[in-house]
């Protein structure tokens, strides 16, 4: 077996038939992270020592007869995931050196059940960006083209599976942050309903959005990790307790009997011609798995960003505040207290973490919180009722994942065309949706040379993960898009 | 132009975040274009809709009243800037009387 290409459910099992150990898995991983990793910069910190403690336990585990479904399974963990005694940076100078002191449930779950920790990946800082460029620790490329971003938030996570150095990996999505990375690098990526996956140990960003969710090569891969860290979590209040569907054990070959929505809204053809042409084959695709197609109506989707960057700004603004210099990582000394404060979080923050505060903050304020925040807010039920109301008439809905391919360096000076990267994702997040995407095919980008990843983003009713898991799998075993591109770094596999 | 919209020294206070003179202006414009760009939600009649603060409803969430394991105090200081005898060690608060 070839450890870099196999996927997740392969090396379960071939450590599970103890025809290779989680050790040399581990050994194999770390080799191929040093070969890549300085083309990539997918990671911003490798934990190879707690990766082969790992994997000792896991063969110990395996030996004494236990059945593990991520038995020797290499996991990258996006770093504002909290790993005991590993640093968590959150891309940011503010957290650059501090530790964490405790793992967050889903990393938790996972190695419980036999991941291996490969380290933290790059990411915009506090995960607010659609690029990665906003990372003050490093840059991370494209793994079909190094003069592309990977896209973000979880830039590093979609990079080093995309890459070939990682089997699967976590990131978080707040309004597009696995789905976006995930179109760009010709990976799955995969938001589970909002209280699926338990919060705690992610460092919060927008608390009534961000969701933790796998990047994987295959549906299957990503269903096994969604499988393995769903559920209740006394540790976060938000965690849904409604009983988990599992899901990589009702993946489906066909899409009969389904219906599948075409928002009506939504129209490719703004995308340009070859953009265009993808998606209405991949549309067409669906329907010949045994999809009707059916168009359906969100008349207030585009209302979404707008609404979107006053409630996302809003929470982060409260959530940053206590990042203040007195708990945790920097500090920058002042005459008082309030100085303190405030150089503190001028030294330790990136431009768009100040914005997005300042505005949060403004619209927090006295006599701007109902023309804005609550206005918002307002606009956030009337998301939600669209797609309520569209399921009404169809089972899942298709569109596309990202407004373009994954676009270079320095591309989006201004912070608002960089927010329209999300158009489609972002109303999916207000609405607390699960939702995925999938590698639909392949565009020359504006500028580029070769074709570049696109993806199908395919959303459906809260805790309809198994359906939705289920449609995509049936929708990549058929086409096999993702295979169909290699990735551009010196080791290919 | 950008002081039309909003008093970002004034914000930038209430955030506890010190600004440049260069960074107040370039902020400034940004989230003024920013505040343009939201204003389309004018347009949007919410009159009779109610807010959502998040999708999935959920009560008041409780846990049993028994003591389990916690961070130790040790741990939870452990990444702090300043600590000091088992706390926080924060710059002085309080002046000192004349």
């Amino acid at each position: 077996m070839d450890v870099t290409t196999a996927t997740a459910r392969e090396i379960a099992s071939a450590v599970a038939a103890k025809s290779i150990s989680a050790v040399e898995i581990a050994e194999a991983t770390i080799a191929q992270v040093a070969r890549v990793d300085g083309e990539l910069g997918a990671y911003l910190t490798t934990t190879p020592e707690l990766m082969r403690e790992h994997a000792a336990q896991v063969d110990a585990r395996i030996a004494a007869g236990e059945t593990l479904p991520l038995a020797g399974v290499p996991i990258a963990i996006k770093d504002n995931m909290c790993v005991r005694g590993t640093r968590t940076t959150c891309g940011s100078k503010i957290l650059e050196h501090w530790v964490a002191p405790y793992t967050g449930t889903a990393v938790q779950r996972l190695l419980d059940v036999g991941a291996l920790p490969i380290g933290k990946t790059n990411m915009d800082e506090f995960a607010m960006g659609s690029s990665c460029e906003n990372s003050a620790l490093g840059v991370t490329r494209n793994p079909y083209d190094r003069d592309r971003v990977p896209g973000g938030s979880s830039g590093g996570s979609a990079a080093a599976v995309g890459g070939f150095a990682a089997t699967v990996s976590l990131g978080s999505d707040t309004g597009g942050s696995i789905r976006e990375p995930a179109a760009f690098c010709n990976v799955v990526g995969f938001k589970p309903t909002y209280g699926r996956v338990s919060r705690y140990g992610l460092v919060a960003f927008a608390s009534s959005l961000d969701q933790i969710g796998p990047f994987a090569r295959t549906v299957e891969d990503a269903a096994l990790v969604y499988d393995a860290m769903a559920g209740k979590d006394p540790h976060d209040a938000t965690s849904v307790d409604i009983p988990v569907e599992s899901t990589a054990d009702h993946l489906r070959t066909d899409l009969r009997g389904l219906r599948v929505g075409i928002v009506k809204e939504f129209a490719t053809s703004d995308l340009g011609a070859e953009a265009d042409a993808c998606y209405r084959a991949a549309y067409a695709e669906l329907e010949k798995l045994g999809a009707e197609l059916v168009e359906v109506e969100l008349p207030t989707a585009k209302y979404g960003l707008a609404t979107y960057y006053l409630i996302a700004p809003a929470e982060c603004s409260s959530n940053l505040a206590r990042f203040d210099g007195v708990r945790y990582g920097l500090r920058v000394d002042g005459a008082d207290v309030g100085e303190m404060y405030e150089k503190t979080r001028a030294a330790g923050f990136g431009p768009e973490v100040k914005r997005r505060i300042l505005i949060g903050t403004y619209a927090l304020s006295s006599g701007y919180y109902d023309a804005y925040y609550v206005k918002a807010q307002k606009a956030r039920t009337k998301i939600a009722a669209d797609f309520a109301r569209a399921f009404e008439k169809c089972d899942l809905i298709a569109s596309p994942a990202a407004s373009t391919p994954a676009f270079g360096f320095n591309a989006k000076s201004d912070p608002v065309a960089m927010y329209l990267m999300d158009y489609y994702t972002i109303p999916v997040s207000l609405a607390g949706l699960p939702s995925l995407s999938v590698p639909c095919g392949a565009v020359v980008p504006e500028g580029g040379t070769h074709p570049m990843p696109m993806g199908l983003q395919l959303a459906s009713p809260l805790f309809s993960e198994r359906l939705l898991l289920g449609a995509a799998h049936a929708y990549e075993t058929a086409t096999k898009h993702a295979e169909k591109l290699a990735p551009r770094v010196a080791v290919t596999p | 132009m950008a002081s039309d919209r909003i008093d970002v020294p004034h914000v930038a206070k209430l955030a506890r975040l010190a600004l440049t003179p260069d960074e107040a202006e370039r902020f400034g414009g940004q989230l003024a274009s920013l505040l343009t760009f939201v204003d389309e939600l004018r347009e949007l009649d919410t009159e009779s809709v109610a807010a959502t603060a998040q999708v999935i409803e959920s009560r008041n969430v409780v846990r049993p009243d028994t003591v389990v394991p916690g961070l130790s105090r040790e741990d939870a200081l452990a990444g702090a800037p300043a600590a000091q005898i088992g706390f926080f060690r924060v710059p002085k608060i309080i002046a000192a009387a004349d």
